[in-house]
């Protein structure tokens, strides 16, 4: 029976700007098992990028809850304790800038090696060359700079540097989305295997459905800031109930028949994504929704468990029981 | 025969840079046709960009160099024709979508403002046209975009409109000139996935209905088999494969468009294969022969000899690999 | 495994310099820039080996030799009181260089560390007390608090450097903040703040080093500036005081013998011309020099 590592309970994070108040993340409850892959999937101005950035201590939270292994953590990182910072880890978007251009591959490896006071000088350089076998790459390439080299293998440096502690959970935002499907089928098989050996926790989060399929173990989407659907994967994508999952995977480009058959009824995705500035009221994707109905424009849904491990926040779905947790969460 | 719209004969260019000259086109051959979707398909530092940088003339020269080979566009060789003459061709019949439509719109001036101009430098603009006629001009591109309250829009800035919206308004900026060849490269790539679809459905249709001829520069495998009827895959300079769309996607031939189609993830959730293993040539040293050889698994003598010309693999097929020969 | 990674520690470090001067060289202006404060440095060192008449530097009178025009003898010609205008010039060159050097030396390093620290804490009170303190003094004109002070203090070179310094440090501060600020948000200081790296860390190890090419660049053209004040406080009395070779003082002691003895005050300010636009040139190719390559 494996246990849960990761709790959120609505967790919230809004922003103040000029033009209004940004309410990225606005009551997302979730949970992740030791030893799984949570995917997260959404489109821009969904707020994946601030979950991720939430749990590991970029963003402080306003409201809500984040506990890690029986901790309570729902602080930003200058509150956080240095074992902490060991254990929770992030591979960013772009890796164009997640590595600094002014410093080598092997001072990027070393530093959270120093920080973290793992083995001393000479170690560290044989810790440092352990690390880049661990992602394939050769051992000369610890004097190169990141220009000089290509984005999957800087990608590769990023995951070395993420693992360079030891964690036990690491946060991928959109790990391959800027990289080429050769390359990333490589990064991600590597992912996979890590993820045996070292037995690690994943939160994945990319926009590409295709990917998620075969990543995850289980997969939630989220809309403006709040989650639509969470279900295991299988199930996800074989029986996906709310209409934002089926437009997104209706909308997926594939290279194969076969997976045209598996995709939902067509259904035209109409209308742009609202500004979450501007979050519409009741259920915030009413104003896209093939289903629409009125109740739908006032009254947002609470997040109802439809089957096994598998809950929906829609209209449509009303009349099952109410998911224990967002209960919980709402008082 | 009908000559094609674009014809592509064996360009070469090289980069000059510290150390030696990266020969970055190796021999492209490429043709579009009237009134055809062609896509190109290739990875990151394959050369498309490159490609169409030289049909564009927009090549920065130096540090770039034309060493052989000939660009037709409604039969005029591009490469030889003046610049000044080229600037003509390139807005009255080539226009150019690029991936980010926030930089390829100037923030300082309206939508309207942007249309506008490029309405007045187009081709039937006569210089004393009315600026009413200009207007409607514009106003009818947005329509033709499905941009909802097209007059409200001529008077925004790009910034107040959405990723989509600017892709759309860039896409009306390049119809609205009629031109015969529409270059998209990349056009969706930072577009979240509804949004694309809804482009991409757009562009198809306006395509038809003007009648068009279009290249999709993608590294998306998927986007070209639902919105190409003709595709070229590129690897290191050079084509390796042309076929019909659905030809390609049912019976891919040269090694390096199976391995990428074994890379692509699926929706049938089998796993992802590992993928074409090896790394994109040094454009310094390339290989001899065939520049995928060292990546090959199927790898032969010839290979590092020769360079394999396109041989024909039937229908209309062809594919730069020596296992074809026959 | 370490003599070789010394080895190729040597080469690797010929390679990025054989990379670092083909981006230098692309440009044939930048070379002269390098060539012309090359050679106004080692003229600067060199001058009492250099000079034909190094004595000529200090206190010394022959009016046998006063005012000649240019000849083999005295290649720039003589002043009135009879010495060697070359001569003065490259040991006036030293008071240019050493009048830069100094100054950017006492400038730099607070105005930069001052950038960094309000940039990273942009929003903070941090950031609110160091710009508005900076505010104040990009207020002033340099040359005209460098002129009240050395007025009110006693006319020195001394005096006008630090009057000059006091009026610096607020661009380079202003420069590095705003690199500062926007670095702050990049990945990969944001991956070094969540690995626990320590706020020094971040700033002189992740930041800094991404502000160093702005930073050397604008020390170049600075130089440039430097000297021009300097040579400006010198001609109007409040720097080098005679019998000293300051190329300012020359060109203002030479005013009134304009046009006759023209060789006087043109020389001179031909010197002052070289070296700043040396550094100019050499500022631009450092600009070059310093662009992160893309592949």
């Amino acid at each position: 029976m494996t246990e849960e590592i990761l709790t959120v309970k609505d967790l919230k994070k809004y922003f103040l700007t000029s033009r209004g108040t940004v309410k990225a993340v606005d009551g997302v409850t979730f949970s992740i098992k030791e030893g799984e892959t949570l995917g997260l999937v959404g489109e821009s101005g969904s707020g994946k990028s601030t979950v991720a950035y939430t749990l590991v201590g970029i963003y402080q939270p306003t409201a809500g809850e984040i506990v890690f292994k029986g901790q309570d953590i729902s602080k930003d990182f200058s509150k956080r304790l240095k074992p902490l910072k060991k254990d929770i880890q992030i591979v960013f978007q772009d890796p164009g800038s997640s590595l600094n251009p002014r410093r080598s591959i092997k001072q990027i490896l070393e530093l959270p090696l120093k920080v973290h006071h793992i083995s001393c000088n000479r170690g560290r350089m044989k810790q440092v060359v352990k690390l880049l076998e661990m992602v394939e790459l050769p051992f000369d390439y610890q004097y190169k700079y990141p220009q000089a080299i290509g984005g999957g293998e800087k990608q590769m440096v990023a995951v070395a540097r993420a693992l360079a502690t030891n964690p036990s959970f690491v946060v991928l935002d959109e790990p391959t989305s800027a990289l080429d499907v050769s390359v990333q089928a490589k990064i991600i098989n590597l992912l996979m295997r890590l993820q045996q050996r070292l037995n690690l926790t994943y939160l994945f989060i990319t926009h590409d459905l295709s990917l998620m399929r075969n990543v995850a173990t289980r997969v939630a989407i989220m809309y403006l800031g709040k989650m639509c659907e969470v279900a295991c994967t299988s199930e996800f994508f074989q029986n996906p109930l709310h209409p934002y999952t089926q437009m997104l995977l209706s909308s997926i480009p594939v290279v194969s028949d076969e997976e045209e058959m598996l995709k939902p009824k067509k259904i035209l995705s109409r209308g742009e994504i609202p500004s979450p500035v501007n979050v519409p009221p009741g259920c915030s994707f009413h104003r896209r929704c093939p289903e629409g109905m009125e109740l739908c424009s006032q009254v947002d849904p609470g997040m109802v468990e439809v089957g096994e491990e598998h809950t929906v926040r829609c209209h449509l779905f009303q009349g099952a029981k109410i998911a224990a947790s967002t209960s919980q969460g709402e008082e | 025969m009908i000559a094609p719209l674009l014809e592509i004969k064996n360009l070469h260019v090289g980069f000059d840079i510290y150390g030696g000259s990266l020969k970055v086109l190796d021999g492209v051959n490429f043709a579009v046709g009237k009134g055809e979707k062609v896509g190109l398909v290739g990875e990151t530092g394959c050369g498309k960009t490159t490609t169409m940088k030289s049909v564009m003339r927009i090549l920065p020269i130096p540090p770039g160099r034309f060493t052989e080979g000939e660009i037709f566009f409604k039969e005029r060789d591009l490469l030889r024709v003046n610049l000044k003459k080229v600037r003509g061709v390139k807005g009255k019949g080539i226009s150019m979508i690029f991936q980010d439509p926030t930089a390829a719109l100037n923030p300082v001036f309206t939508i309207g403002r942007q249309l506008m101009d490029v309405v007045k430098y187009s081709k039937g603009a006569g210089e004393n046209q009315a600026k009413d006629t200009i207007r409607d001009r514009a106003i009818n591109a947005l329509k033709d975009v499905a941009m909802p309250d097209p007059e409200r829009i001529m008077e925004n800035y790009p910034i107040q409109l959405s990723g989509g919206m600017r892709q759309r308004v860039c896409i009306a900026m390049a119809l609205v000139t009629g031109s015969a060849l529409l270059i998209a490269d990349e056009p969706t790539t930072s577009l979240d996935v509804t949004i694309q679809d809804q482009v991409l459905r757009l562009l198809g249709n306006l395509v038809e209905e003007k009648r068009n001829s279009t290249i999709l520069i993608t590294h998306s495998l998927g986007i070209v088999r639902e919105w190409t009827n003709r595709v070229y895959v590129m690897y290191a300079g050079s084509m390796v494969e042309a076929a019909p769309t659905k030809g390609l996607f049912s019976n891919p031939l040269h090694p390096y468009t199976q391995g990428l189609m074994k890379a692509v993830p699926k929706l049938t959730g089998e796993g992802i294969a590992e993928g074409v293993p090896g790394r994109i040539p040094n454009y310094l040293n390339p290989p001899s022969g065939c520049r995928f050889h060292p990546r090959c698994p199927h790898v032969m003598r010839i290979c590092e000899q020769e360079r394999p010309p396109f041989f024909d693999g039937g229908n209309t097929h062809q594919v730069a690999c020596f296992l074809y020969k026959e | 495994m370490e003599r070789s990674a010394h080895a190729t520690f040597w080469s690797r470090k010929l390679e990025a310099f054989g990379r670092g001067w083909y981006k230098f060289s692309r440009n044939p202006l930048s070379i002269i820039g390098l060539i012309a404060v090359l050679l106004v440095s080692f003229l600067a060192t060199f001058a009492p080996f250099v000079a034909p008449y190094p004595k000529h530097a200090g206190v010394f009178v022959n009016f046998a030799e006063a005012s000649q025009p240019p000849s083999l003898k005295h290649l720039f010609g003589t002043d009135v009181v009879g010495r060697d205008i070359l001569s003065r010039i490259f040991f006036g060159f030293r008071f240019s260089l050493m009048l830069g050097a100094i100054v950017l030396t006492l400038v730099v390093p607070p105005g930069v560390i001052l950038g960094l620290t309000a940039g990273y804490f942009k929003g903070t009170w941090i950031d609110t007390v160091i710009m508005r303190i900076t505010d104040i003094f990009v207020a002033v004109p340099p040359l005209i608090l460098a002129l009240a002070i050395c007025s009110v203090l006693s006319p020195n070179i001394f005096n006008a450097m630090i009057a000059v310094s006091l009026m610096w440090w607020p661009w380079y501060t202003r420069l590095v903040y705003g690199l500062s600020s926007s670095l702050r948000n990049e990945f990969f200081v944001q991956a070094a703040e969540v690995t626990g790296a320590s706020r020094l860390h971040i700033l002189f190890k992740e930041i800094l080093p991404n502000c160093l090419s702005p930073i050397f660049t604008k020390m170049s053209l600075d130089m440039g500036w430097v000297i021009l004040i300097g040579a400006s406080l010198s001609f109007v009395g409040l720097g080098v005081q005679p019998p000293k070779p300051g190329l300012g003082t020359m060109v203002a002691d030479g005013r009134i013998y304009m046009p006759d003895q023209w060789w006087i005050t043109v020389f001179p300010a031909f010197a002052i011309m070289l070296v700043v636009l040396g550094f100019n040139l050499l500022g631009d190719g450092l600009r070059d020099l310093f662009a992160v390559e893309e592949v």
